[in-house]
């Protein structure tokens, strides 16, 4: 059979940008992906260079709508350190506690995504309710849902209570609770396993090769944690394991988040019980020294990394940041190949789970005869779904039993 | 600080290279500038030999008469080498690392789009992360490039 080519997208949010791939299939079986990226690319680098540090802060802070609190605090720690301001720790406990509040949330939203591109949509309601309440968590903290703001140079612009820290105890216990529940999910429910078994596989080599950074390249075993490796904030204080999984498929990469999660929780917990008395913020100067440093956060997604470099003015000389994704790109090519195209929602899903799924159409360009047809997502995603129920692998009874068992 | 000392040793005393230019700001950070024509072999020796084995990212500046490069390269025990290397911004002509790594291709491509590097031996692809139709000689974060040089080009 001769080989077709489908692109997909570039109005495709999978990823942080819209982005374009571009799958050549044999049959079902997809031979190879190309990508085509940057139709988001904001310029948000060259406008850092032409604002002062403190408006900087801000702009970098909506590099990502979801890893906020990393791309910003990541920024702020590589001008700290050029500046050689001594950030009082309370101010480094608060940050992070966000910090980490920040990976529940993304965590349990990708969680309930990557339930829904296989039909587990009971998955999808329940971990997104509990999003919630780290949602409203975060709020009450920092006053905002998302774009936090909670830092400043030389701290954070709010301290927490001890009302506020007592609640947070209570909330990990609600989580927690619920997290145990997926685990168990996850873990033992055979609809689940044989969907996400085998399925976007990436061996241990490639990922070491192909520079995997996060639970990408955990769940293939790659032992990296920049929390533990090259500590930051409040990190050294607590205990932690880096969660890794020998899988090295989505299910893997399922068993990973929701093992972060539970260590999330702890650390919560140690933070809490740790946290000094003290000031939260020392003045900062509005001009910087001159100086180089580079700054690495383990956000949500992976490994995030900031370079600054500063002239002596209020304004820096350059300002790079190379966000999770972008490391983990290559990746994804090779989680493709030999896998069927009904599995291409969840492969990308199971990426990162900044999934709106709008204006997205598949076009089916037949290589032989150049005949064209479009599949919207809605389509594709039905696809997948009908693909896998003749298989034997349904989720409707999985729903159903999940709804009976957390009424609550 | 071990690692971040020991590497700095290391690399002064296997290229002769000046400790000036090789510094150790804080734990686990080691920046230091090397001419090109030494570039390839130091960073050879830092991921075969020093074992640093993850690349981080490139970042580009544009210094007036020359562009920098500096390799983020990382060792699983958190510690990063910054290596700096520049060449003439009239003729600014790199070799590529993406044999050494593969995962570089998405960095060197920003190089070459946003600060007009031409980086030999890249492979073929599609651009990044500028669109197409882009105007050519425009190079955003060259220093001299403003939004303004955008007004009129179709």
């Amino acid at each position: 059979m001769a080989n077709i080519k489908i692109p997909i997208g570039p109005q495709h949010p999978a990823l942080k940008e819209p982005e374009s791939f571009s799958i050549t299939l044999n049959g079902e079986t997809i031979i190879s992906m190309d990508m085509r990226l940057g139709y988001n690319h904001r310029g948000i680098e060259k406008a850092c260079e032409e604002r002062t540090y403190i408006q900087a802060m801000y702009l970098v802070e909506r590099v990502c709508g979801i890893c906020s609190h990393s791309h910003s605090t990541c920024f702020i720690q590589a001008v700290e350190e050029i500046a050689g301001l001594a950030v009082p720790p309370r101010a480094l406990y608060i940050r992070t506690i966000v910090s980490e509040l920040e990976r529940m949330h993304s965590h349990l939203l990708w969680l309930g995504v990557a339930g829904h591109e296989i039909g587990f949509d009971t998955l999808l309601m329940y971990s997104w309710r509990d999003r919630e309440v780290v949602m409203d968590t975060l709020a009450a903290l920092t006053g905002n849902r998302v774009n936090y703001g909670i830092n400043t140079f030389g701290g954070v612009r709010r301290d927490i209570s001890k009302e506020q820290l007592d609640g947070l105890l209570k909330t990990m216990d609600v989580l927690e609770e619920r997290t145990k529940y997926y685990i168990e999910v996850a873990s033992q429910e055979m609809t689940l396993i044989k969907r996400l078994s085998g399925v976007g596989y990436l061996s241990h080599e490639d990922a070491v090769k192909l520079g995997a950074v996060g639970p990408t390249g955990r769940a293939s075993n790659v032992d990296a944690d920049v929390r533990r490796d090259d500590p930051y904030l409040a990190y050294k204080d607590i205990e932690f394991k880096v969660i890794t999984d020998t899988h090295n498929d989505v299910f893997g990469r399922t068993l990973v988040r929701v093992g972060e999660l539970m260590q999330s929780y702890s650390m919560i917990r140690q933070l809490v019980a740790k946290i000094p008395e003290g000031p939260v913020t020392v003045k900062a100067p509005r001009k910087m020294p001159a100086g180089e440093a580079l700054s690495r956060y383990e956000a949500p997604r992976g490994e995030d990394v900031h370079y600054v470099k500063a002239n002596g003015t209020d304004k820096a000389e350059r300002v790079k940041i190379r966000a999770p994704t972008l490391a983990n790109l290559q990746s994804v090519a090779k989680m493709m190949e030999n896998n069927r195209l009904a599995d291409v929602p969840i492969i990308i899903a199971a990426i990162d789970p900044c999934f709106s799924c709008t204006d997205r159409m598949v076009q089916i360009k037949h290589a032989d005869h150049g005949r064209q047809e479009t599949l919207s997502w809605q389509a594709l995603h039905a696809q997948s779904l009908e693909w896998y129920r003749k298989q034997g692998v349904d989720f409707a009874d999985l729903n159903a039993k999940m709804s009976r068992r957390m009424k609550i | 600080m071990i690692n971040a000392n020991k590497a700095k040793k290391e690399l002064a005393e296997k290229f002769g290279l000046d400790t000036e230019r090789i510094s150790v700001p804080r734990a686990r950070r080691v920046f230091l500038e090397v001419p090109y024509a030494q570039f390839r072999q130091v960073l050879e020796h830092v991921v075969n030999g020093l074992k640093f084995r993850h690349l981080c990212t490139i970042t580009g500046l544009d210094e007036g008469e020359s562009l920098a490069f500096i390799y983020h390269v990382a060792h699983a025990d958190g510690t990063v080498i910054s290596l700096e290397t520049r060449v003439p911004k009239a003729a600014p002509v790199l070799q590529t690392i993406t044999d050494i790594f593969p995962d570089g291709v998405s960095y060197e491509r920003e190089l070459v789009d946003l600060l007009g590097a031409r980086v030999e031996g890249l492979p073929a692809g599609n651009r990044y992360p500028l669109p197409e139709g882009w105007p050519d000689g425009q190079y955003p974060l060259r220093k001299d490039w403003k939004v303004g040089m955008l007004d009129g080009v179709k």
